[in-house]
């Protein structure tokens, strides 16, 4: 019996060395302990045995059972940590320098800036408003102080429809409507406004001429508006969208519908003031017409000229956009070349 | 427009001054200075020479050996020029001189030394007489420089004509001098002119102004005039500020011109005796003084004498009237012209001369017989034997009213936001020519006729007179006291960046933009009909006249431009179409959305159904809402749309747009392979609907449960119409149902279809009893066997 027992503790101790997996494991398991199993027959051999050696017997036999299932138990935790050393040692090592299929889509270079700007003015208090395209002759012109006979007027720039209406030349065709949406601004406050558009000029197009552009208008209102005022503005908002402290000047410049009207140069982005081609060699570069909105203007927007002053002016959205992107040939902001426009993919 | 310092100095010291800095000044004061040029510095050691003798040059016939007298010694030279004399004084150039980019040295011509050069005019820069060597007087001694009395040095810089606009007082240069006094704080001189007081007493001419386009013709007759040629100076300056000098006459009318702004006329008194300003009643055919025969309509206003037209006014005179040669009498104008009319005629003739850019400007007609005055003063000076032989005649038919503007200090304090002292105010406006009224802060100024015309006329205008003399650059700089407040959020606005970056992030689209008209060409060419929409009159290009009433067309177009490149093209685009006129005429313009998806790669159905996705996906995202779908057919049919699969979109019952299939016509033309799904939304109707506040349902704490049920239903049923059922079934612990799937297949199915759907059940209080879920399920399954649907 003994001897039978130390037989069946060798044979196991052998084979569960050789076990290599779960399956084996249990095999074995089902050999030794199932309900056939050689241990399992052993135990059942001894209800034969009288109840002194049953005992002794009996004890024996536990104690084999016992180690058999403490080994099996380690050995199936051996064999697990085997395996899993094995799944990462034979683990596939990617490719990480597979390129991945890139998708992203692409907004319009003028929708960026657009963006940009009116992001910087609406930090600093400004309404955003859209004007329409279409405009009566009234708007265009008579609203912002262009009389009958101003050569402005002269049927070849601008695009009349027939039904007399006609298409923006400039975005200040949507002040006079502003003035009436928002009125004089309440004592203390003042109206802060930023109108962005598609003007058209009836002309024809070459790299640096196009019928259809966008430009950007903003106005201030209020009590005590001042010239000063106005060049502080300037100076701030030209450094947030140019991000750098820019210097400006101004200069007497002549718009209808501003009095007194300025031509504002900034210190030349390129050379910083220093003179180089960009600039001429004069160290200021052309930015931005401004002014203070004539008296006549803000009377036919039904606000008081005697109470109320304010300043506005224009940027060339098209031209700073092909500022700053470097687009050399103004006609590919309508040209829905996706070869060009899928370049601007980045917010 | 060219300005001579030289010139300028003539009316102002400038002495001590630093033109550079001064020009920069002036830049930043009254008008852009575009370039400056330092003019005659390259014209050096060049003499009074006499040429004492001329000998024929051995081996060339056109070259002469000539003995030239240069004062201190007598030199040699070799001269081609053909108009030497003996006895000639002429500007020469000696060795170790320089005559423009040529430096003197002596040099052997044709195997003759030559020690120096005769010069022409051309050579010093003089004119762009070229014919001979200019011919001096003899008032300098032979050996004096030629610098010491000819002007050749002078600064002359270029004022950016666009910026003098609204500036008529400044196209001369008097105007010009009467800022540089300002901003020089030296006194401007009065006008040097000739008194024709004397001359009262004789005949006027005769002057009938017939036209309401005329403000002032003054005139005056002279005769005995003898001199031909201007003198070197008037020449210099004339050149020097772009004006080729031609004889003494015209020369002097263009002098005139440049120093006083005025243009005049010079009409030879032999032929022109008695002026009428008219229009005609029909077109005709007129010789301008350059020769060219020009069409004359009847608004353009002519000079004539009596009856026959003898110039344009304000533009160019006649050629049969014009002074020659035998000119010894002058019928001079100076005359004030309607600006807009004179404007109107230039750009119709297609002819802008010095002088209707001039009066385009509208010009102050006081300056008119201060011209004349000045004129005469000039010429005298030139050639004393002249004689007046008429009246100064002058017909002030329109005169512009004196404006007094009334403002005080506390005015100009709150328009330029700084301090500028009353007297600085007194001071500016007096030197720019205002007389100036002033008690304590108040003050009354009148304006100067030659700023009346045009550009000062209220209070706002003073203001731009103090600050620009004042300097910008010394304004001290302030930001505004305003009350902060919030800026109220713009949705619509912020709602279209949102979709312009979901449409280019989540879906890969490109946003393009197209104009506002039609390609009218290339729909033809693609086969895509436009309905008759609002016309521009008058565009430069006759196949892009008519506004677009959709964007679909130029999105079309612009896929089909990238498909040799792209085989999967998704583009969109948010501009503004109009949709035809509104009852009060004017047009009606919409914001819309289009969307075009082009791919040679997936099929129409795919395209259809991420069309769909992408339409729906928007509206959740922005409007936590779902559309819904009505067919068209018939007219409704966009002309570019297919037949079969097109639907309008609807938003909360507002019809927002329209999305569908693109007519296989179209698609063909562009390419076999393509197939193309289109979108439009009307963002102003889109923007209609406010999205309802988000509310919070509280989640069960019992688990629900779900069942698939898989319907047969005829093959043409769509899933709205088994919702429509569906709906009808009312159980507060039916949570909610949502498709699956549909399946077809026509071997099993024939021309049935099964469409799965998943019900959620489940309640608040409890878990339900799965009795109760098996009761709801029996319940559909009645309802919807009363529509004779049944399970597959």
């Amino acid at each position: 019996m003994y001897n039978k027992l130390n037989e069946i503790k060798a044979d196991f101790d052998e084979a569960i060395t050789k076990v290599q997996s779960k399956d084996e494991l249990e095999q074995l398991r089902i050999n030794y302990l199932g309900k056939k199993g050689i241990v399992t027959e052993l135990l059942k051999g001894l209800k034969n045995l009288d109840a002194a050696e049953k005992k002794v017997a009996g004890k024996e036999v536990n104690l084999v059972k016992n180690s058999i299932e403490e080994a099996l138990i380690t050995n199936g935790k051996r064999i697990e940590e085997e395996a899993l050393l094995n799944s990462i040692a034979s683990a596939e090592k990617f490719d990480y320098s597979i390129p991945s299929k890139l998708n992203t889509g692409s907004l319009h270079p003028i929708t960026i800036i657009q963006r940009q700007i009116e992001d910087i003015f609406k930090s600093m208090g400004f309404i955003i408003e859209d004007g329409l395209e279409v405009q009566t002759e009234y708007n265009n012109f008579e609203a912002v102080n262009i009389p009958k006979h101003h050569p402005a007027r002269d049927m070849q720039d601008t695009y009349y429809l027939e039904n007399g209406q006609l298409l923006k030349t400039h975005t200040s065709a949507a002040q006079n409507a502003i003035m009436k949406k928002y009125g004089a601004p309440k004592p203390g406050e003042t109206l802060k406004v930023l109108f962005p558009g598609r003007c058209f000029r009836n002309e024809n197009i070459d790299a640096c001429h196009e019928n259809t552009f966008f430009q950007m208008e903003g106005m201030m209102i209020g009590e005590n508006i001042s010239i000063s005022n106005l060049i502080y503005f300037m100076k701030v908002l030209l450094s947030e969208v140019f991000q750098r402290d820019v210097k400006v000047r101004l200069r007497p410049g002549f718009f209808p519908f501003v009095e007194p009207g300025f031509e504002l140069d900034v210190n030349c982005l390129i050379c910083g003031g220093e003179g180089c081609s960009t600039c001429k060699q004069s160290g200021w570069l052309e930015l931005l017409p401004c002014g203070m909105i004539h008296p006549n203007v803000l009377e036919m927007g039904g606000i008081d000229s005697d109470k109320y002053t304010g300043f506005a002016f224009g940027l060339g959205l098209t031209r700073l956009a092909m500022m700053k992107y470097e687009i050399k040939d103004i006609r590919v902001f309508n040209s829905a070349n996706l070869k060009a426009l899928k370049q601007f993919s980045k917010k | 427009m060219l300005i001579s310092m030289n010139w300028i100095s003539d009316f102002t010291d400038l002495s001590g001054i630093d033109y550079k800095e001064l020009i920069g000044r002036f830049t930043l004061s009254t008008a852009e200075v575009e370039d400056i040029y330092e003019v005659g510095r390259n014209v050096n050691n060049v003499v009074v020479g006499e040429i004492l003798e001329i000998a024929d040059h051995p081996k060339s016939k056109k070259l002469h050996l000539l003995k030239v007298n240069v004062g201190d010694e007598i030199v040699d030279c070799v001269c081609g020029a053909p108009n030497v004399f003996v006895g000639a004084y002429v500007p020469f150039a000696k060795v170790g001189g320089m005559v423009g980019t040529l430096e003197i040295k002596s040099a052997e011509i044709a195997g003759c030394l030559s020690n120096g050069m005769c010069c022409s005019e051309k050579e010093l820069g003089i004119s762009e007489d070229n014919s001979g060597l200019m011919i001096l007087s003899k008032e300098y001694n032979p050996g004096t420089d030629i610098k010491s009395f000819m002007q050749l040095e002078d600064t002359v810089f270029e004022v950016d004509n666009k910026s003098l606009t609204n500036r008529p007082d400044l196209w001369g240069h008097y105007g010009i001098a009467r800022e540089i006094s300002v901003l020089t704080k030296r006194p401007l001189k009065p006008l040097d002119v000739f008194e024709t007081e004397e001359y009262d007493s004789l005949d006027k001419i005769s002057v009938e102004v017939q036209s309401d386009k005329v403000y002032r013709y003054s005139s005056i007759s002279i005769a005995n005039i003898t001199k031909k040629v201007s003198p070197v100076n008037m020449k210099i300056r004339l050149t020097y500020c772009g004006i080729r000098p031609i004889s003494l006459l015209v020369d002097l009318t263009n002098y005139l011109m440049l120093e006083l702004g005025q243009p005049m006329h010079a009409f030879d008194n032999s032929i022109v005796k008695e002026i009428v300003v008219k229009n005609f009643e029909n077109t005709f055919a007129f010789s301008t003084l350059d020769d060219i025969e020009r069409t004359i309509e009847p608004e353009t206003v002519m000079i004539c004498n009596g009856s026959e037209p003898v110039a344009i006014a304000g533009i160019m005179g006649g050629a049969s009237s014009q002074i020659t040669e035998d000119t010894t009498t002058v019928l001079l104008e100076s005359a004030n012209f309607d600006g807009v009319s004179v404007r109107k005629s230039a750009v119709k003739l297609g002819l802008r001369t010095d002088a209707s850019s001039r009066y385009e400007k509208i010009l102050d007609p006081e300056l008119t017989v201060p011209a004349i005055k000045r004129f005469l003063k000039l010429l005298v000076s030139i050639d004393p034997d002249v004689k007046v032989t008429s009246a100064l005649t002058d017909c002030y038919v329109k005169k512009y009213d004196s404006v007094t503007i009334e403002f005080d200090k506390k005015y100009v304090d709150k328009y330029t936001g700084i301090d500028i002292s009353a007297d600085q105010i007194e001071e500016t406006l007096t030197a720019l020519g205002f007389h100036v009224t002033r008690n304590e802060d108040d003050f009354k100024a009148v304006v100067p006729s030659y700023r009346v015309t045009k550009d000062v006329t209220i209070k706002a205008d003073i203001i731009e007179e103090i600050t620009r003399i004042y300097g910008y650059d010394n304004f001290e700089l302030k930001s505004t006291a305003s009350m902060l407040k919030p800026v109220e959020p713009m949705y619509q606005r912020e709602n279209e960046y949102k979709m312009k970056m979901y449409l280019a992030e989540h879906y890969a689209m490109n946003e393009v933009h197209s104009y506002i008209w039609y390609d009218n060409k290339l729909n033809k060419q693609l086969g895509i009909e436009t309905d008759r929409n609002v016309k521009i009159m008058n565009s430069e290009m006759a196949d892009n006249d008519t506004i677009k009433s959709t964007m679909i067309p130029s999105l079309i177009i612009g896929a089909s431009k990238n498909l040799d490149t792209y085989s999967d093209v998704r583009i969109f685009e948010i501009g503004r179409v109009v949709k035809g006129l509104k009852n009060d005429g004017l047009c009606n313009e919409r914001k819309h959305l289009g969307i075009l998806l082009a791919s040679k790669e997936k099929s129409e159905k795919e395209l259809y159904f991420l069309m769909k996705e992408v339409l729906e996906q928007l509206t959740m995202n922005i409007k936590s809402s779902q559309l819904h779908y009505s067919e068209i057919s018939g007219e409704a049919v966009p002309s570019y749309a297919h037949p079969v699969n097109v639907v309008n979109v609807y938003l909360n019952n507002i019809e927002i747009g329209c999305f569908g299939c693109i007519h296989p016509k179209i698609e063909q033309k562009i390419d076999k392979k393509v197939k193309m799904v289109f979108a439009e939304i009307d963002l102003e109707n889109f923007e209609e609907y406010l999205p309802k506040a988000m509310t919070f349902d509280e989640v069960s704490k019992y688990p629900g449960s779900t069942v698939d049920l898989s319907f047969l239903v005829d093959k043409t049923m769509k899933y709205q119409e088994l919702q429509s059922y569906l709906n009808q079934y009312e159980n507060k612990n039916l949570i909610q149902y949502s498709f699956v799937e549909a399946y077809e297949d026509a071997n099993v199915l024939k021309d049935k279809k099964s469409i799965t759907v998943r019900f959620e059940f489940g309640s608040k209080e409890r878990t339900l009893e799965s009795q109760e879920i098996n009761d709801m399920t029996a319940e559909i399954l009645d309802l919807l066997g009363k529509e004779g649907i049944g399970l597959r």
